[in-house]
């Protein structure tokens, strides 16, 4: 071959187009905005949370904040928070007891056990649940759930019932559970199933022993995450759960009682058309910045665990 | 099709006058949903005594030696026509049960595959799930030992099997396999995510696992088959050039010194001087 001359290459050949950088940066910019308008929005909310939360808790005796003796009454002064941290305890434990099992006995099963093509046709079908309104699951509990359901496990079954509501709100989470804890479980590599399986072992010691376990900060997420779903519930509880106005603090699912975004919508929609005492309105807001610090803490715990999980393999 | 013209004399082998056979290999051809992926392999393979399976990509020995121990199960479109006899019984009959046979022939993979426990629970999962009642410290000792892994882990036998290096995790896939007790270790191309030094090792280890097993061990290297194998079995491809699709078959098997030194079969020939390949 013929030796080539050397090619004469100024700076300015390597600068390349202003205008196609001009453009590059643009581009960002408008991506970097849409992404900012989030933050900016999220702050907005925690901001005006917060407004109106300082009003309320200054116009208002602190000590009226927990008491137990008076119940949830805000427009008759009486902001026992306990009362409505309790009912939505209550409500999200009996969601999980309902969830935890069938999510992750699904996941399991669409995962693990489902030949493709099973898999195929039941995925949709998951989410078509959870693509119900939340509303419908609302009177599903109270048309279906609380006839059936709470008339065996209630000796006095009444028609508006925490337990009610919270069946509902698993029946709600259900898929979301579902399809966390699917998503963990089929990250586990598929070697580790062989490992498993060449050395003898049944399919079910193979996903209790090493399927599991290897996805199980992927589990835990999907449980926590289902769990503040079901704090954040409003529509199921303000229709099934009973008590719109206010509640005594109660501990009985068979009976009706107040959850804090059910609390939070009877207050909003002022059904009453009552300004009620001063800081009523208010009360609403303070009620929001707890809930929301309650599902921010699990999220964030969530997100701890869903980041272990990749670290992993 | 043409029908294969390939046949083995067993008993032309001297190796194999005073040797048990472990395996008796008739006939076998393996599917993929339509696709032939491997067809007509007849072979016996001897005990204690380690058997390499070599040949281009694509020429189906990963495809057999999962016949071997019925991982080609959990592919749910495989399917296996011929024979495969284990100590004489046919280990695709309909009474047979998958998850026996594993227990009996072992599997090392390509890429170390260590569960995410710590290097004891790794060598312990296994007689645990078969119901091991003796002395699991021991039987781990014993195991990683046999592995030459021993000495490196025994201080952080509860550290987790994900911080070895990749020498070390593909030893302790062995130490797990050997926990088991099985009669057969079946090895997928072992060293292929390892460094020479590593491979080294492994070779070195294989050579006294084979006094207690019989291993058979599908390798891209050819040094290798004929460092470490007894025997030695070379496949080819079958290229269907309309489907575009590869069929395997064996093309000569024998004693890896005649494979490597005297091959009958002139395609055999070209893949162990390095013309094809």
């Amino acid at each position: 071959m013929s030796q080539a001359s050397p090619r004469e290459v100024s700076l300015q050949d390597l600068q390349g187009s202003p205008k196609r950088i001009r453009r590059e940066r643009a581009f960002r910019g408008l991506f970097f905005g849409a992404a900012f308008f989030s933050i900016v929005i999220s702050a907005a909310i925690v901001f005006s949370l917060f407004g109106e939360a300082l009003t309320f808790l200054r116009n208002v005796d602190l000590s009226a904040l927990i008491d137990v003796e008076g119940g949830w009454f805000p427009r008759r002064g009486r902001f026992d928070v306990i009362t409505i941290i309790t009912g939505t305890v209550l409500v999200s434990l009996i969601a999980m007891v309902v969830a935890a099992p069938l999510g992750l006995g699904a996941a399991l099963y669409l995962s693990e056990y489902a030949r493709p093509r099973v898999r195929r046709a039941l995925k949709p079908i998951l989410e078509v649940l959870a693509s119900i309104p939340s509303v419908v699951l609302g009177y599903f509990a109270l048309a279906w759930l609380s006839p059936n359901i709470m008339q065996a496990l209630c000796s006095q079954p009444t028609s508006f019932s925490l337990g009610a509501a919270g069946i509902a709100v698993g029946i709600l989470i259900t898929p979301l559970v579902a399809s966390v804890a699917e998503d963990s479980f089929r990250s586990v590599p598929m070697a580790l199933r062989e490992a498993s399986y060449g050395m003898g072992a049944r399919k079910r010691s193979t996903v209790t022993s090493i399927v599991f376990p290897a996805a199980v900060s992927g589990v835990v997420a999907s449980l926590i995450l289902g769990f503040s779903r079901a704090i954040g519930e409003t529509m199921v509880v303000a229709i099934a759960a009973g008590a719109t106005g206010g509640s005594l603090f109660t501990v009985d699912t068979c009976g009706p009682g107040q959850t804090m975004t059910a609390a939070m919508t009877s207050l909003a929609i002022g059904s009453d058309q009552v300004r009620g005492q001063e800081g009523t309105f208010e009360s609403l807001f303070f009620v929001g910045l707890v809930l929301f610090f309650m599902t921010l803490a699990l999220n964030l715990l969530s997100e701890r665990f869903v980041r272990r999980v990749r670290l992993r393999y | 099709m043409t029908q294969p013209e390939i046949h083995v004399d067993v008993s032309r082998h001297e190796g194999f006058a005073s040797r048990e056979l472990v395996f008796e290999i008739k006939d076998l051809s393996v599917f993929y949903g339509p696709f032939k992926a491997v067809r007509d392999i007849t072979l016996d393979i001897g005990k204690s005594a380690i058997t390499a399976l070599i040949g281009p990509s694509g020429c189906g020995k990963t495809t057999f030696i999962r016949c071997l121990n019925r991982m080609n199960d959990l592919i749910e479109t495989a399917r296996v026509e011929g024979e495969i006899k284990y100590h004489g019984v046919n280990l695709y009959d309909k009474k047979v049960d998958a998850v026996e046979v594993r227990r009996r022939i072992g599997m090392v993979f390509q890429k170390p595959n260590p569960f995410p426990k710590s290097i004891y629970d790794n060598v312990a999962f296994g007689p645990k799930i078969s119901g091991f009642k003796g002395n699991m410290d021991e039987l781990v000792e014993q195991s990683l030992q046999k592995a030459a892994l021993w000495d490196e882990v025994k201080d952080r036998l509860k550290e987790s099997a994900m911080g070895l290096s990749g020498g070390q995790q593909q030893r302790l896939c062995i130490a797990r396999c050997v926990a088991v007790q099985p009669d057969v270790i079946l090895m997928d191309e072992p060293c292929s995510a390892l460094d020479p030094i590593a491979t080294g090792r492994i070779e070195d280890l294989m050579q006294d696992l084979k006094e207690e097993y019989s291993i058979v061990i599908v390798t891209h290297n050819m040094q290798q088959a004929a460092r470490v194998s007894d025997m030695t079995a070379f496949f080819t491809a079958e290229v269907n050039e309309q489907q575009d699709r590869r069929t395997g078959v064996l093309v000569e098997y024998d004693k890896t010194e005649n494979i490597f030194q005297t091959p009958t079969d002139e395609r055999t020939e070209n893949y162990v001087t390095g013309r094809f390949g």
